[in-house]
C-alpha cells in the first residue's frame, strides 16, 4: 500500500493519513460482506455441540462433511427427507430450457426491434417492458389457472413456461439493446445485396452476438435458479425448485433445528449462481447494469 | 472486470441514428426486389414478434386485467366471475394486518433504500481513489447479489438467532449486557429484514455507482482542482449532481425489489413473529393460496401494482425529461 502513495496522481493525490483511513474502510466493509460466508462455511462443517457451545466465529474444530452429506441427500424439507438433490435437479431441468429459449427469443426480438423497424415499433417495444417492471403477483392467480386447466400444475414444463414468458422482455432488452450498436450500414448492405430476414441474422447478427449471449445468459440463470415465487406457487410437491425446498427446510419448526445443515444445504443452493458469478463475473456486472437502465 | 458505462452506448444510441427513411420502415429497398421476397421483408419480421406480442397481451396484459376483475368478485376458494364491486376493497382496507404490511413496506423500503444509496454511494466514491486490488474488492462487494435472497434470508436467520448467533458471540466477548433479539421481538423484526437486504443490495448499487463515476469527464474535475476546489467540494458540487440519472436507475430498480421483496421475508422471518414483518407480497400470497380468498388476495396483489405505478411511473417520466434536456 505505501508504495502506492508515491504514484496516487489521480483524482486524490493526498496525504497518507488519507490513504490509510480509505483502506481500512474498505477492508472493513470487504469483512461486512464476507462475513455471512465465513460463518455459513464454518457451521456447515462444524458439529451441532460446538454450534452449541462455541460461538458465530469460531474455527471449526473438528470439520465434518457429515452435514453437507445430510443436506443433499437426508434432510427432511417439509414431509419428505430426500435432502435437496431432487429438488437442485428440478432447478437444474428447469433452468436449462428456459434460459436458452428464453434468450433465443429475445435474440430474434432485439434483432427485429433494433434493424427491421415498423410503424408502431416504439409502442411496441414500450408496451414488451412493461413486463420487467410488473410485480409478478398481479398475474400469479390467472397463470395458476391457466396451467391448472393445462394440465401443467406443478409440473417443470409448467415452471419452465412461466420463466420463458416472463423472461423474454428482458432478454428482448438486452438483445435490442445491444444491436442497436450494430451499425445499420452493414445491415442495409446486406439487404442491398439482396440478403433476407433470416439470412442477415444468421450470418451477421448472430455471430456478433456472443457477449451479449453470454450477459442475457448468466442474467437469465441466475433469476429463474435464485426464483421462489413462481417455484412455490406452481412448483407444487413434484416440480419443487431448491429454493423452495432450501425455505421449507430452514423453516422446518419440529424437532431440533440443524444449523450444520442448513447452511450446507443454503451452500449447496447458492452454488451454482456462485460459481458463474466467479467464472464470468463481467458478464455479470454487465448483465446487472444493463438490467438496471430499462433502455 | 469491467463494467459497461451506464449513460453511453445504450440509450442515446436509440435516438436519431437512422438518417432520411424513404418508407415507413426507414431501410432502403431490396435490389433483388422480388414480389415475393418485398413481401417476406415487410412481413417477416413483424411475424417474428408477433408471438411475442401475442404473449404480452395476454399474459401480462391480459393477465392484470383478469386480477383485477377477479378482485371485483366475491371469489374465495375458487374463482367467481361475478361481479360484485369494490367490496373486496373494502374489506381490505379494514383488516388490520394489511395495514401492517402497508406500513412495514414503507419502513423496509424506504430504510433499505436509504442505506443501500448511502453504502453504495460511499463505497463507490472510495473506491473511485485508484485503490490497489480495486477488482477484488468490487467482485467481494457485489457477491451477494449473486445469491438467491432465500439463501441470504437463511445466512441471516442464523446469525441473528439471539440464542446462537451475534447475541452469543458478543456473550462469549465478555460483552453480558449485549442484547440483539430483533428476529424474535416483533417490534423490531422488519429491521432484520433491511439488515439482510442491504447486504444483498448494497454492492450492486456500489457497482451502478462506481460506473457512473467512471462516465464523469476527467477534464471538469482537472479544471475544478486547479481552481483550487477541494476533493470534498468536488464530489459535492459536480460529481453527485452529475450522477442524476445513476441515481434514477438506483431508485427505479431499488424500490422495486423493495416492493417485490417475498422470499427474503419469506426465508428471514416469514412474516412473523405473528404478523409483525408481513410485507404485502406475503399478504397476497398467503390469503390467495393459503388462506382461500382469491378475490381478496387479487385486490391486494392491484394494490402493489398500483405501488410501483406510483412509484414508477413519476421516477420514469422525470429521468426521460431530465435525458432529454441533456441533464
Amino acid at each position: 500500500m505505501a508504495a502506492d502513495l508515491n504514484h496516487a496522481g489521480g483524482r486524490m493525490s493526498s496525504i497518507a493519513p488519507g490513504r490509510i483511513v480509505i483502506y481500512t474502510l474498505l477492508v472493513l466493509v470487504a469483512l461486512y460482506y464476507l462475513a455471512p460466508l465465513y460463518v455459513m462455511l464454518t457451521t456447515s462443517v462444524k458439529t451441532l455441540d460446538q454450534i452449541r457451545e462455541g460461538n458465530l466465529l469460531d474455527f471449526p474444530l473438528a470439520p465434518s462433511t457429515a452435514a453437507w452429506a445430510k443436506a443433499w441427500s437426508g434432510a427432511c424439507t417439509g414431509v419428505s427427507c430426500e435432502g435437496l438433490a431432487p429438488y437442485f435437479w428440478n432447478s437444474v431441468k428447469m433452468v436449462i430450457p428456459a434460459v436458452l429459449i428464453s434468450s433465443l427469443i429475445g435474440s430474434v426480438n432485439g434483432y427485429v426491434l433494433a434493424h427491421w423497424r415498423f410503424p408502431g415499433h416504439n409502442v411496441v417495444f414500450t408496451a414488451l417492458m412493461v413486463g420487467c417492471f410488473i410485480p409478478f403477483q398481479v398475474v400469479i392467480l390467472p397463470m395458476a389457472r391457466l396451467l391448472g386447466m393445462a394440465d401443467l400444475a406443478n409440473t417443470t414444463t409448467g415452471l419452465v413456461l412461466v420463466h420463458i414468458i416472463y423472461g423474454i422482455a428482458f432478454t428482448t432488452l438486452f438483445f435490442r439493446n445491444y444491436y442497436v450498436t450494430v451499425p445499420d450500414e452493414l445491415v442495409n448492405a446486406a439487404r442491398i445485396d439482396g440478403a433476407g430476414f433470416f439470412t442477415i441474422y444468421r450470418r451477421i447478427i448472430f455471430p456478433l452476438s456472443l457477449p451479449i449471449f453470454m450477459v442475457c445468459f448468466i442474467w437469465q440463470f441466475t433469476q429463474i435458479w435464485n426464483d421462489f415465487l413462481f417455484g412455490v406457487v406452481f412448483g407444487g410437491a413434484e416440480a419443487q425448485p431448491v429454493t423452495v425446498a432450501l425455505n421449507n427446510l430452514v423453516n422446518t419448526s419440529t424437532g431440533v433445528t440443524e444449523y450444520n445443515v442448513n447452511m450446507a444445504a443454503a451452500i449447496i443452493a447458492a452454488l451454482p449462481t456462485l460459481v458463474i458469478y466467479l467464472i464470468a463475473g463481467k458478464y455479470f456486472v454487465r448483465g446487472l447494469t444493463a438490467g438496471a437502465v430499462k433502455g | 472486470m469491467s463494467v459497461t458505462p451506464l449513460t453511453s452506448g445504450t440509450r442515446p444510441a436509440a435516438a436519431g441514428r437512422r438518417p432520411a427513411a424513404n418508407d415507413s420502415t426507414g431501410l432502403p429497398p431490396l435490389k433483388s426486389g422480388s414480389r415475393f421476397g418485398a413481401l417476406a421483408d415487410a412481413w417477416l419480421p413483424r411475424l417474428v414478434l408477433s408471438p411475442t406480442i401475442v404473449a404480452s397481451l395476454v399474459f401480462v396484459y391480459g393477465f392484470i386485467a383478469l386480477t383485477a376483475y377477479l378482485s371485483l368478485t366475491e371469489s374465495r376458494m375458487m374463482p367467481n366471475f361475478e361481479y360484485s364491486g369494490f367490496g373486496q376493497y373494502e374489506r381490505l382496507f379494514d383488516i388490520e394486518r394489511w395495514w401492517v404490511s402497508a406500513a412495514n413496506l414503507g419502513i423496509f423500503g424506504g430504510l433499505f433504500i436509504l442505506f443501500c444509496l448511502a453504502i453504495g454511494l460511499s463505497m463507490a466514491i472510495l473506491l473511485d481513489q485508484r485503490i490497489r486490488h480495486e477488482g477484488a474488492l468490487r467482485a467481494i462487494y457485489l457477491y451477494p447479489m449473486a445469491l438467491s435472497f432465500i439463501v441470504t434470508g437463511a445466512a441471516w436467520k442464523w446469525i441473528l438467532n439471539p440464542g446462537l448467533g451475534l447475541e452469543k458471540m458478543m456473550h462469549d466477548w465478555g460483552f453480558t449486557n449485549f442484547t440483539f433479539d430483533w428476529l424474535v421481538d416483533s417490534d423490531m423484526s422488519i429491521y432484520t429484514v433491511v439488515i439482510a437486504g442491504v447486504w444483498q443490495s448494497s454492492g450492486f448499487v456500489m457497482a451502478l455507482f462506481l460506473a457512473g463515476l467512471r462516465s464523469v469527464d476527467d477534464s471538469i474535475i482537472k479544471a475544478a482542482m486547479v481552481d483550487g476546489a477541494s476533493l470534498p467540494t468536488i464530489y459535492w458540487r459536480i460529481v453527485i449532481p452529475s450522477l442524476r440519472p445513476v441515481f434514477f436507475s438506483v431508485l427505479l430498480v431499488l424500490s422495486h425489489i423493495a416492493i417485490k421483496s417475498f422470499d427474503l421475508v419469506m426465508a428471514l422471518t416469514a412474516g412473523g413473529p405473528g404478523t409483525s414483518s408481513d410485507v404485502p407480497a406475503i399478504f397476497m400470497y398467503q390469503f390467495s393460496f393459503t388462506r382461500g380468498q382469491l378475490g381478496l388476495g387479487a385486490a391486494s396483489a392491484m394494490m402493489m401494482l398500483a405501488t410501483v405505478l406510483a412509484v414508477l411511473v413519476p421516477l420514469m417520466y422525470l429521468e426521460t425529461k431530465g435525458a432529454r434536456h441533456g441533464r
